[in-house]
């Protein structure tokens, strides 16, 4: 009973987070089914099939395809703009600070289906509504990835001891050797994280992609598109491996953190 | 001075050009755009053209339309965005608080590996995991079979287009954005001054209410707004999980844009959705009184 | 590590306004404000070649601005430093002889601490590097520890790769920035011991800023010490505290009794004071007051305190009508506060030799000193400035 009384918020708190397992289960359980019909969504039995044909269904490997070209650019570009604001909000003066967080703050609580329809709004008003498609939806994602990047690297910014700049100046190095040696790899891990956060958030993004990409259809649009119709059971096979390549890069990032977890303590 | 020492000079400018140049384009502008398209002659089309008469008459179109309740059950779409968005933050709040307090003060060296789980799940598409709760709540799916064995639903009764669907979806896809912030509000927390409040109020609850939730406000007021606000612009769970009497006022924006072509409407409910928004913002940040969110 | 020979000119010509041939470090008529604050007031400060030099002050005083500007990390406001004759007013921290020991350490958490050690080196693309590492690392007794990273090691270790890392690019000056502060008390007193015979061993110039003054007396040969923006006296560390010159000092570098008097008359070498009805008598070298009302100075270990009209060893000086108020036993000594007639309460340290008995409170007591140990201190100044911030 007191064991109970102890422990009571921890397990509530796994089973909250079981919960939200749930859905990963029916997903990678799906992607093995063998569906009798296309029109009733349920498990009828165990097929390897979908693993092995994953691009069977119409369009689906293109849309895939597609997703994955814009969400490698769209990280990119954001990381870029992105790190090179939060180095400037964190390291430089400038006129017009607080304005300049509100810029970045507001993406962030705008609705996206505000964002998007503001964002064809300009597309029809300036006469591109005819050319929606794969660079119109880039545009889109690397505007609303932006902010996440400068909130990401900004906070790693912040927390690193501007002392240890000092410290490489004192002996010796120059600005350029500073910022070579030690501030870009202490902010690394801050820039990769905001990179990978960008990749989920552009990859993942339906409400404004959808309102701004005229034919081109993106992984997110494709299966919007086969719900309503019927979904092939592949889409369960990309779901599952987006689960197991971001559960091996979360993992894989924690286990190295765990080494060095000791020897970084001092930089976070 | 042990103060950070900014830098002056025109590198700041520089390092800043690129982004602002990107969100003053595509974030800023589009807005005036928005505003202009809501303004626009409704007679208009995609392929005629609109014409700017600033027919202010579109958003009284749009409130009667969309924004009145049409009876006691059926609350209009924007009203009942606003609603299930509210409540789904309230749970939220509820199951991220106790989530969120877990893993800062209970979980030990756990902690981080429950603090990866937390947003694994949600590297999985948006939309595929919605589809997976359809299965879950489906008629046929274990959750009503349950609830018609225990006679909470009836023989007929069903999950799939009803609020409880909708509202379970948006608190699942949501419930991240929730769990975060509160957790870096909570493992700020001295735990010596959890201690000492076990020491002076005898109740635990008390304790809680007196100390660890004052501290706590800053990660409450981030996670209430960054559920909320995407949960009142939500339409996904509203249309894989609802049915037209779920409608929210974000299915009402993307219909009127991609299938009714209808710009200037669809332009005045975004500007009414996105008005009404900063308003309950502001008036909740100032209630809050945590106003260095911004 | 040889400056540019244009900078030497300028430095050369900048001597001559001065003494000329000083090889240590010289700070000129040094301003630096901050918008409207001056945290640093038209400073002059010689600081020898080889010497260890501490600059002791209460936070916010501007020690730490004026190291800040010695390494280069601050710009002066106006005036000019010199190092050797050469000016490095303006060269950039990278480009002047000059290492500092951060009270933080700030060690690099990426790099081990041979490459920490080493950073300096690489830099200035010195060659033999690695010998030099393991050679310092064995100086500072950390040769085992040349793998780990910086977070793995302890306070006192990291101290010492700090120290480690600034001394093995043989500087002209070392600056030392609180660099104990982190440490709990043992600790410091063991670093103390060990920077002082890396100084001795070593013969390099140390610039040690510190709010701690027992630190300040226990490591350095001078003692500056700086009161808001200025340098309220330096000398060596007996001097300051046997004869400090401003009330700052006096309350600062350890504790003082100050009573107020009026000088009767100046004699070559003695100044007689009246305070408060008795005549008390002070060397005139120990006398800065320049007015007819002066602070009498005495320190609280100088005051004996005996039965009244008892004969105490201290021909002259002799105060009756003091009320023990409170006892402090600590051991070594006891600790006494003694109200006089005039109201002011008095701190007494009688060591505890066991020839005398202690006082309980509320006994009649009298007080006195040799008028040797006595100082007089100007009038004009704030009988409480210092107090208290002596102690962290």
């Amino acid at each position: 009973m007191r064991w109970l009384r102890e422990h009571v918020v921890l397990i509530l708190g796994i089973a909250i987070l079981l919960y939200t397992f749930i859905p990963i289960f029916v997903v990678v359980l799906m992607s093995f089914n063998d569906p009798s019909s296309r029109l009733i969504y349920r498990f009828d039995g165990f097929t390897m099939d979908n693993w092995l044909h994953p691009c069977e269904p119409e369009g689906l490997c293109s849309a895939l395809g597609t997703s994955i070209q814009i969400s490698l650019l769209a990280t990119l570009g954001s990381t870029i703009l992105g790190t090179l604001m939060a180095f400037a909000l964190v390291r430089h003066d400038f006129l017009g600070r607080s304005s300049m967080n509100l810029l970045i703050f507001l993406p962030m609580a705008t609705p996206e289906i505000v964002m998007g329809s503001s964002l064809l709004a300009l597309f029809v008003a300036t006469g591109f509504s005819g050319q929606l498609g794969f660079w119109t939806i880039l545009i889109a994602h690397i505007m609303f990835c932006v902010s996440f990047v400068v909130v990401t690297v900004r906070a790693r910014l912040a927390g690193m001891d501007d002392n240890l700049e000092q410290a490489a100046m004192d002996l010796y190095a120059t600005p350029r050797e500073t910022f070579w040696r030690i501030t870009f790899p202490l902010v690394f891990p801050g820039i990769l994280g905001a990179a990978l956060l960008s990749f989920s958030l552009s990859f993942d993004d339906f409400i404004i992609t959808n309102l701004n990409a005229g034919n081109t259809t993106t992984f997110p649009m494709y299966v919007w598109g086969v719900a309503q119709r019927g979904i092939p059971m592949q889409v369960n096979v990309v779901g599952t491996v987006m689960f197991a390549i971001s559960v091996l890069i979360v993992v894989g990032g924690e286990l190295n953190n765990r080494r060095r977890s000791k020897a970084l303590a001092t930089a976070s | 001075m042990a103060e950070m020492t900014r830098r002056r000079g025109l590198t700041g400018y520089l390092l800043l050009v690129p982004g602002v140049v990107w969100l003053a384009l595509f974030f800023v502008i589009p807005f005036y755009s928005l505003v202009a398209a809501s303004l626009f002659d409704p007679g208009g089309s995609v392929f005629s053209g609109y014409e700017m008469t600033w027919h202010v008459q579109n958003y009284w179109d749009a409130l009667k339309e969309y924004g009145k309740p049409n009876s006691w059950s059926d609350w209009g779409p924007l009203l009942r965005s606003f609603w299930y968005a509210g409540l789904s933050t309230v749970i939220c709040l509820v199951l991220g608080y106790v989530l969120a307090y877990a893993i800062a003060f209970k979980a030990g060296r756990w902690k981080n590996l429950m603090l990866v789980l937390v947003i694994a799940p949600f590297f999985t598409s948006f939309l595929v995991r919605t589809l997976a709760w359809k299965l879950i709540l489906g008629d046929d799916g274990p959750v009503v079979s349950v609830l018609q064995a225990v006679h909470i639903l009836g023989a007929d009764g069903r999950l799939l287009a009803t609020p409880v669907a909708v509202i379970a979806g948006i608190v699942y896809n949501f419930l991240p954005f929730m769990v975060l912030p509160l957790y870096a509000s909570l493992d700020k927390i001295d735990h010596r001054l959890i201690e000492a409040s076990g020491d002076l109020y005898a109740n635990p609850f008390v304790g809680f209410f007196k100390v660890t939730w004052p501290l706590s406000l800053p990660g409450v007021v981030s996670g209430t707004l960054l559920t909320f606000i995407p949960a009142a612009g939500d339409y996904i769970n509203a249309q894989l999980l609802g049915s037209t009497n779920q409608r929210m006022i974000g299915n009402v924006i993307q219909n009127l844009f991609t299938d009714a072509n209808d710009y200037p409407a669809a332009a005045a409910l975004s500007m009414i959705l996105m008005v009404v928004i900063i308003a309950m913002v502001l008036f909740y940040v100032r209630r809050a009184g945590t106003e260095e969110l911004l | 590590m040889s400056s540019p020979a244009d900078l030497a000119d300028q430095g050369a010509a900048r001597a001559t306004a001065r003494t000329d041939s000083f090889d240590g470090l010289r700070l000129e008529n040094v301003t630096k404000s901050f918008g409207s604050f001056t945290a640093v007031d038209d400073l002059d400060l010689d600081v020898p070649r080889g010497s260890f030099f501490a600059l002791l002050g209460p936070s916010g005083c501007g020690k730490t601005t004026t190291l800040r500007m010695v390494a280069g990390l601050e710009t002066p406001t106006s005036g000019g430093i010199t190092l050797a004759g050469n000016d490095i007013t303006y060269a950039k921290p990278y480009k002047r002889p000059v290492n500092t020991v951060f009270q933080s350490y700030a060690l690099f958490p990426h790099l081990d601490i041979h490459e920490n050690v080493a950073f300096g080196l690489k830099r200035r693309k010195v060659g033999n590097v690695d010998a030099q590492v393991t050679e310092m690392l064995e100086l500072v007794e950390l040769e085992s520890q040349a793998r780990k990273k910086p977070a793995q090691l302890s306070g006192g270790q990291q101290q010492r790769v700090a120290l480690a890392r600034a001394l093995i690019n043989k500087p002209e000056v070392l600056l030392l920035d609180e660099p104990l502060g982190a440490l709990d008390l043992k600790l410091r007193r063991n670093m103390q011991l060990e920077l002082k015979r890396i100084q001795t061993e070593v013969g390099l110039t140390f610039i040690h800023v510190t709010h701690d003054q027992e630190e300040a007396m226990t490591m350095a040969d001078t003692v500056a010490v700086m009161n808001a923006g200025v340098i309220e006296q330096m000398g060596a560390p007996q001097e300051l505290y046997e004869n400090p010159r401003t009330t700052f000092v006096a309350n600062f570098l350890g504790q003082s009794n100050l009573i107020g008097g009026t000088i009767k008359s100046r004699a070559a070498d003695v100044v007689t004071v009246d305070m408060h009805g008795v005549d008390v008598s002070i060397p005139a070298a120990r006398c800065h007051a320049d007015g007819d009302e002066g602070w009498i100075g005495i320190r609280p270990e100088k005051v004996l305190i005996g039965d009244p009209g008892e004969q105490l060893d201290a021909p002259g000086n002799s105060i009756p009508g003091g009320v023990v108020t409170d006892v402090s036993f600590v051991g070594v000594s006891t600790q006494y506060q003694v109200r006089m007639p005039w109201g002011q309460e008095i701190q007494v340290f009688a060591q505890n030799t066991g020839h005398r008995r202690i006082y309980r409170p509320g006994e009649s007591v009298e007080l006195s000193w040799r008028p040797d140990y006595a100082f007089l201190l100007d009038a004009s100044q704030d009988a409480k400035a210092g107090a208290q911030e002596g102690t962290d």
